[in-house]
């Protein structure tokens, strides 16, 4: 068993080495196996290990990782539910993201340093999830950091994607910072690293000290940074430079929940912060209706579905910080089937249209790209929470925690919902309806992705379809699975919270239910009349709408307050550090010799005899030195 | 007492360092290679005298070991500065170190 959990992570870790290695050697169809086979693999092991698991974490050390005097950091893995729920959504999304790469990237020279990058993501992703303690948490989510670098960065021959990278890395750093800190803290505080040590430890403590307030919220600044919250959140939308299936495994699946799911591990330190769980519930909230206006006007169909994305995250955050950590995790799954699936389907319609992202330019595909269509149909419907899709489900269970715990903050997340509805209705219709706005040739060459895209589309929409009926609530008759199955994880943070939401009566339950499903589904009407068939190039200049049209100027003020600053400081650090006091000292040194060397150089001067004199003498000085001195 | 020390080891040392002397003084006022050669034969080997002596009177055999190893490695020495003037002179037609000043500064 130790094996097989082993080598779940160390499957993708060889199939980046030896693609990675040769992969100027490798031929194209090995790599096509061998990329997505090391998944597949993973996958099953996981399967494996979900099978024979019996609701008892298990904890097993490798190595000891570092070890100075008392201190000892062991390198060793945490098997429960939560890492198994991680490790099936990151295998199992990740590997038909892997299969629909084939097709997607088949016509790219870099084919086997992608798939080399992508394996490379997935183990560290695994590591990550699987961690038994802080330490090598932070090894996985560093590296997830650095693969989401390269792979955004992938096309490195623009400048304008490199710079993306570039940002989308320094922005992490900043969270990671935060996260390093509250790991130092966790360490001062508890003596280990090891999850086990400080949640028993922890439960000890009283709630809201101060030690626990900063240990949470410097964690919290690195999952705003990893998951792209306000304000380190701009990072995400610039990161669709990438690959769109690297979007979609990176940026919407699996990396960008790192910080969810870390918040979701230590919810016992959480619970015990109420201070933190009013800001990141603010944060969350503030992210969610922000993004969510933001991409209702955006024109590139990947911007859009990247500014949803950050939404998603916020709903998720909103649901820890009100204490649903299963709701949560719950929807984290839900929306790594949906998002990945239109993603790919995003990717798909790119692909049919040679690299077109302006939906402006679309329309009509519905006929041209009937599976690409259904499957983001299938998408759309459920990340807006249409029955009985999986996005209702878990969109449920997060507005019902919500309301049992504040209505202010459930009537804004049922607006958000709302505009969630109406921006992926605005996508749809943009895209797949009505008439094309393209060019003509361009409509001429339409034309159905292959098998190799279309199947993976397919398993997403029946996973994003029915992934919901893993947690049918009790008031529906369900048994609430994934409810069950993570329980044991988080009993001690239900325990211990004190602003757990109270219990919302089953009748108020299904009229709130009815109510936003009757709101989803107007949003999706207006959303219809205000698309279908009319120009959307002419949006009316009101001033608000221009503020959202241009992002709220975020980028401009970060730009204006911190990136510029930066850039000048360099400069005049550049023209007077550098300049004039370092280059002067290393000039000097390399002046001073030549100099030197210029005045002594004629000792050199061909006549043995000379030599032979100086060597004598050298030798006499020596003597006389050893025996007088 | 083998013969070797039937002579005061003060007779030995200076008469090494005379020796020893008179090599440094050829080596460095001489002009001709061959001759400077032979200096450096003389310095080399009033250093094996003085290395015999010293290992007869210390009743150690290793000293005397070591003159053999020296020997051979001066003889070895000898060869390769030989065939060095050889060349030299084929393409100089002279052996005075004077003439050979031209790798310099």
């Amino acid at each position: 068993m130790t094996i097989l959990i082993a080598l779940v992570p160390l499957l993708p870790l060889l199939g980046f080495i030896i693609l990675g290695l040769g992969y100027r050697g490798i031929p194209k169809r090995v790599a096509a196996i061998l990329g997505p086979g090391t998944i597949l693999i993973s996958f099953i092991l996981s399967l494996i290990v979900l099978f024979n698991f019996r609701l008892s974490p298990f904890a097993f050390r490798f190595f000891d990782w570092i070890s100075l005097g008392p201190v000892s950091i062991p390198f060793e893995f945490l098997i429960d539910s939560l890492s198994i729920l991680m490790m099936l959504i990151i295998t199992g999304v990740g590997f038909v993201i892997h299969v629909y790469s084939i097709g997607y990237m088949s016509h790219d020279k870099g084919f086997n340093r992608f798939f080399a990058y992508m394996n490379l993501f997935i183990f560290f992703m695994l590591i990550l999830v699987m961690s038994a303690n802080y330490a090598v948490m932070f090894i996985g989510w560093e590296g997830v950091g650095l693969c989401s670098y390269l792979l955004i960065g992938f096309w490195f021959k623009n400048q304008q994607f490199n710079n993306a990278a570039k940002k989308a890395f320094i922005m992490n750093r900043i969270g990671d910072l935060g996260f390093l800190l509250g790991m130092f803290l966790i360490f001062t505080t508890f003596k280990s690293f090891g999850y086990q040590v400080v949640f028993e430890q922890a439960k000890t403590m009283s709630a809201g000290s101060g030690t626990m307030v900063a240990i949470t919220m410097l964690l919290f600044i690195g999952a705003v940074g990893k998951s792209a919250q306000i304000p380190l959140y701009t990072w995400l939308p610039d990161a669709m430079a990438g690959p769109t299936p690297v979007s979609a495994l990176i940026h919407a699946a699996t990396m960008v929940t790192a910080g969810v799911y870390m918040v979701a591990r230590s919810g016992v330190l959480y619970v015990l912060a109420p201070v933190t769980m009013e800001v990141m519930g603010i944060t969350a909230l503030a992210t969610m209706l922000m993004t969510a206006a933001i991409a209702i006007f955006q024109n590139d169909i990947k911007k859009v579905l990247a500014y949803s994305t950050i939404s998603q995250l916020g709903y998720m955050f909103l649901a820890l910080s009100v204490g649903a950590f299963t709701g949560a995790m719950f929807h984290l799954m839900t929306h790594a089937f949906f998002k990945a699936l239109l993603f790919l389907g995003a990717g798909s319609v790119i692909h049919a249209l040679e690299g077109e992202q302006d939906i402006r330019k679309m329309g009509g595909l519905k006929n041209a790209l009937p599976k690409t269509y259904w499957t983001f149909l299938v998408g759309t419907l459920a990340i807006a929470g249409l029955p009985p899709l999986s996005g209702f489900f878990s969109k449920d269970e997060i507005l019902g925690n919500v309301f049992g715990s504040s209505l202010p903050l459930w009537v804004v997340a049922v607006g958000v919902s709302m505009m969630t509805a109406f921006y992926m209705f605005r996508l749809l219709f943009l895209t797949f309806a009505g008439k094309n706005r393209g060019s003509d040739p361009q409509s001429l060459k339409i034309h159905e992705s292959p098998s190799v895209m279309t199947i993976p589309l397919i398993i997403l929409a029946v996973l994003a379809f029915f992934g919901g009926f893993l947690n049918i609530p009790e008031i529906m008759g369900g048994s609430g699975m994934l409810k069950e199955f993570l329980a044991p994880v988080f009993a001690d943070a239900v325990r211990l919270n004190q602003l757990q939401p109270h219990h919302v009566a089953a009748r108020l339950e299904w009229s709130n239910m009815v109510v936003v499903l009757l709101l989803v589904l107007l949003m999706a009407y207006v959303a219809y009349r205000k698309t279908v068939n009319r120009d959307p190039g002419t949006a009316s200049r009101n001033v608000l709408i221009r503020l959202i049209e241009n992002k709220f100027y975020v980028d401009e003020v970060y730009d204006y307050l911190f990136v510029r600053p930066a850039l000048r400081i360099s400069d005049a650090l550049q023209k007077f550090i550098e300049e004039r006091f370092i280059d002067r000292i290393v000039n000097g040194t390399g002046t001073l010799v030549v100099r030197f060397s210029n005045g002594i150089r004629y000792l050199q001067s061909g006549h043995v005899g000379m030599y032979l004199f100086f060597m004598i003498i050298g030798i006499l000085l020596i003597l006389f030195i050893n025996i007088f001195l | 007492m083998n013969t070797l020390t039937t002579i005061p080891i003060n007779h030995y040392l200076i008469f090494c360092s005379m020796l020893f002397s008179i090599g440094v003084i050829g080596v460095l006022i001489k002009r001709n290679a061959l001759v400077i050669l032979m200096s450096v034969e003389l310095m080399i080997n009033s250093v094996n005298l003085l290395l015999a002596a010293f290992s007869a009177y210390s009743n150690d055999p290793a000293g005397q070991i070591f003159v053999f190893f020296i020997m051979v490695v001066a003889a070895a020495e000898v060869a390769i500065g030989l065939a060095i003037f050889v060349l030299i002179y084929k393409t100089t037609h002279s052996i005075d170190i004077d003439v050979l000043n031209k790798l310099k500064w």
